[in-house]
């Protein structure tokens, strides 16, 4: 409903202009790729494991192509190529060459008809698996059902998976109807994705391919006694975003924290890398369904949520632009914001109010991804769960689409089950006690909340205006986002980026491309 | 009970009463709320009630639960470390840095180890600051960087070197089984090893952080939750003025 008259053309306007803005780094993409890239390819084409020093096949047969210079033509057709030589898979065939057992080969000095047949092979069995996972999930969505939204979304983060598992079940039992699996910290700036199940890790739990899979069983099994579909997250973030997205769909993951921009200003990676990662990232989300909650709650954690408001909204409309441009539908398209104003400031929930409804009404079908307080939560537990209730009651309010739980000890630890229990309780008494009130109420015309909306859009135009002119890379390097500065050449994983040449191959993106949207 | 021995206040001088919340890895039902009240006994509170006894799945129980604390302790003998600022504001900060120090101050800060968490760190040094006091960066006289998180201690070594600064400043935010210590630690450790601890000031900061406790793992001074840019500032610039007296005295 539209609660806040905002203006059709200026909306028509903003979201060309992010388009626009998108298109500029489509060329990039189209230019270069990156060893996340071509790693993320040979697990799709089940290449799995690890050799000697717990290196990922995967990354060591990458990094033999790096060192023989011959990672500008692909992992694809150098793997075929070795394939028809030896009459083995893809799988053995990777870990030969992991092990130095077999030599690369040179696609050249092989009949292009029989590569090209082998390559599509491998495409058509890669993108199997992501139409597997797709059909799969569908499969449980049927059985089970969906809850209603907002759908609340809760945390685990004991760096141990089969705790991990303890406390998701518990979660669930007290309502929960997402499980997000906390990363270890440092993982984003990993550049391999560890192997098998992990029980330590700081902060968090490493994201693994086991680890997907024991999660997923454990939602399993308490989806079927619960009688409502659990949905599983991790994040496609840091330098293994397109890698973790592939793992995710091999083990039906519902949802991927994947951000165009994130992991430029906040990991300081590099955005080539970043933006090429995440362009395969996203197709492979596309093919699979799965959705992707973008991270623009990031920015008011450093930034003000008042005065940067608008940096929030359009981060949200270049992050929509980008996800289109990966073939993702609304309905896969989680944009993300926060309830972070300062507490202090009074009518600050209006405020709140204001901006979580200007997202719902740019982004109608998208089910968008609000995040709680942090950043003004309290010691005081007491406190920090009456500032959750209102975020609960602005959530419900303005028919938010993923509501991550607040928890009350946010300023003190990672959560305790108890802690769990307490904010889904509350969520469910707030959302329960409201759950009609946003279909009630209009906004006065010239009232606070309805400035405020419009004003964060015009400030949200001025921006994008800006962007479209000196183009994002050079935005970003000027700190337009979240006040962090980062240059194009700078940050980490740039040494993985690569000039795609003459005979670059990538025939599973080429596919998805191909073929679309894919619905069935 | 003499004046100077305490004991929790409830609602009555020295009734004892405590509230407290945890959780027992057993079904709900009157077993598991009479082992609350058992398990409390052993705390050795007296009188307990279980006020509430809620399964959070068929093998977890949430208690709340009150009871009398009987110990009391003689407050006169307690004594506790705080890091001693005096109160200045933004003005009177720089006003300082210039008159006394005669010099343009120099301050790093970073969320050291695997602590992704930089609201600390940005409360602090952000140019927009916290609570309405303004962050380090906002200083005339001040040269703040801020590395943001995961930073490493050689990282951080490095910077502060390059960058020839005055004061370290070291945040832990969130944290899980104690490794908060385990990095403040090993970043002293750190600055020992490389002999550079006398160079700089070395402050730590975060919601687990005392003044106490960042003295005993050798930092000069620790600040918790809620503390304000300008109380960091104002100690920074102080004891930076009280060094120099000092060097000054001993030539």
């Amino acid at each position: 409903m539209e609660k806040i008259p905002l203006n059709k053309e200026q909306i028509g306007r903003v979201k060309s202009t992010a388009a626009d803005i998108a298109g500029q780094i489509r060329e990039m993409i189209r230019t270069y790729s990156t060893v996340c890239v071509e790693r993320t390819l040979l697990r799709l084409y089940g290449v799995d494991g690890v050799v000697d020093d717990e290196t990922p096949v995967p990354n060591r047969v990458v990094d033999i192509l790096v060192e023989e210079n011959r990672i500008d033509s692909g992992v694809t057709r150098a793997l075929a190529a070795v394939m028809i030589k030896t009459g083995r898979d893809a799988k053995t065939v990777a870990e030969l060459i992991a092990r130095r057992r077999i030599p690369l080969e040179d696609p050249a000095s092989y009949d292009m008809e029989r590569i090209m047949a082998v390559e599509q092979e491998l495409a058509r069995k890669a993108v199997d698996v992501l139409d597997h996972s797709r059909k799969r999930k569908q499969a449980a969505i049927d059985r089970w059902g969906l809850p209603v939204q907002p759908w609340k979304y809760m945390i685990t983060a004991t760096g141990n998976i089969y705790e991990d598992r303890t406390q998701a079940r518990s979660a669930v039992y007290s309502g929960a109807d997402i499980i997000a699996v906390i990363r270890s910290t440092a993982q984003s700036l990993l550049d391999y994705i560890p192997y098998g199940p992990t029980t330590e890790g700081f902060g968090g739990t490493y994201a693994t391919q086991e680890n997907f899979r024991i999660m997923r069983k454990a939602l399993n099994e308490v989806s079927e006694r619960q009688g409502r579909y659990v949905r599983l997250v991790n994040y496609a973030s840091g330098l293994c975003m397109s890698e973790i997205a592939a793992c995710a769909a091999f083990e039906d993951l519902d949802m991927l924290l994947n951000d165009s921009m994130y992991g430029i200003l906040f990991r300081d990676i590099n955005m080539m890398r970043t933006f090429i990662d995440q362009y395969v990232s996203r197709l492979i989300c596309s093919r699979a369904k799965i959705i992707i909650n973008t991270g623009e709650d990031n920015y008011l954690t450093t930034s003000d949520a008042m005065e940067n408001a608008y940096s929030v909204t359009a981060s949200q409309l270049i992050n929509e632009a980008m996800a289109k441009d990966a073939l993702l539908t609304d309905d896969l398209i989680g944009l993300g914001h926060a309830f972070e104003i300062n507490p202090k400031i009074e009518n600050a929930f209006l405020y709140e109010i204001a901006h979580a409804q200007l997202a719902r009404q740019l982004f109608p079908n998208a089910p968008l991804k609000y995040m709680p307080p942090t950043k003004y939560k309290s010691t005081n537990i007491f406190y920090s769960h009456a500032l959750d209730t209102m975020f609960n009651l602005a959530s419900i309010t303005t028919n938010q689409g993923i509501h991550l739980a607040g928890i009350l000890t946010e300023a003190i630890h990672t959560p305790l089950m108890q802690d769990r229990y307490l904010s889904l309780q509350g969520i469910d008494y707030v959302f329960g006690l409201a759950r009609g009130l946003g279909d009630e109420i209009a906004f006065k015309p010239d009232g606070l909340i309805v400035n405020r909306a419009k004003r964060v859009l015009d400030e949200t135009e001025q921006l994008l205006d800006e962007l479209k002119d000196i183009g994002l890379m050079e935005g970003v390097a000027l700190g337009k986002f979240a006040n962090i500065k980062r240059s194009r050449d700078g940050g980490k994983g740039l040494d993985g980026v690569f000039k795609k040449g003459p005979n670059y191959s990538n025939p599973v993106m080429d596919r998805i491309e191909r073929e679309g949207v894919i619905n069935a | 009970m003499p004046e100077q021995w305490i004991k929790p206040y409830g609602d009555t001088l020295n009734d004892g009463l405590v509230q407290l919340s945890f959780t027992l890895p057993v079904e709900n039902g009157p077993r598991a709320i009479k082992a609350a009240r058992i398990y409390a006994g052993k705390l050795n509170l007296k009188n307990v009630t279980v006020a509430c006894a809620e399964a959070m799945d068929d093998a977890h129980t949430f208690f709340v639960a009150y009871g009398r604390a009987e110990p009391a302790i003689d407050y006169s003998e307690i004594r506790a470390e705080e890091a001693t600022v005096e109160h200045m504001d933004f003005y009177e900060i720089n006003d300082r840095i210039r008159k006394d120090l005669n010099r343009r101050i120099c301050v790093v800060g970073a969320t050291i180890g695997s602590d992704a968490h930089t609201v600390g760190i940005d409360a602090i040094m952000n140019m927009k600051g916290y609570n309405q006091d303004y962050g380090l960066e906002r200083y005339p006289e001040i040269d703040a960087y801020n590395m943001g998180a995961q930073v490493t201690g050689e990282d951080l070594l490095k910077t502060a070197m390059d960058i020839n600064a005055d004061a370290l400043l070291v945040s832990q935010t969130v944290t899980q089984k104690d490794a908060h210590l385990h990095n403040f630690t090993e970043l002293m450790e750190l600055l020992e090893a490389e002999q550079l601890r006398d160079r700089f000031l070395v402050i730590a900061g975060g919601p687990r952080i005392t003044h106490e406790l960042a003295i005993e793992l050798g930092y000069d001074a620790g600040f918790g939750p809620g503390t304000l840019p300008s109380q960091v500032a104002a100690y920074i610039v102080t004891t930076l003025i009280k060094r120099r007296i000092m060097l000054n005295a001993k030539c």
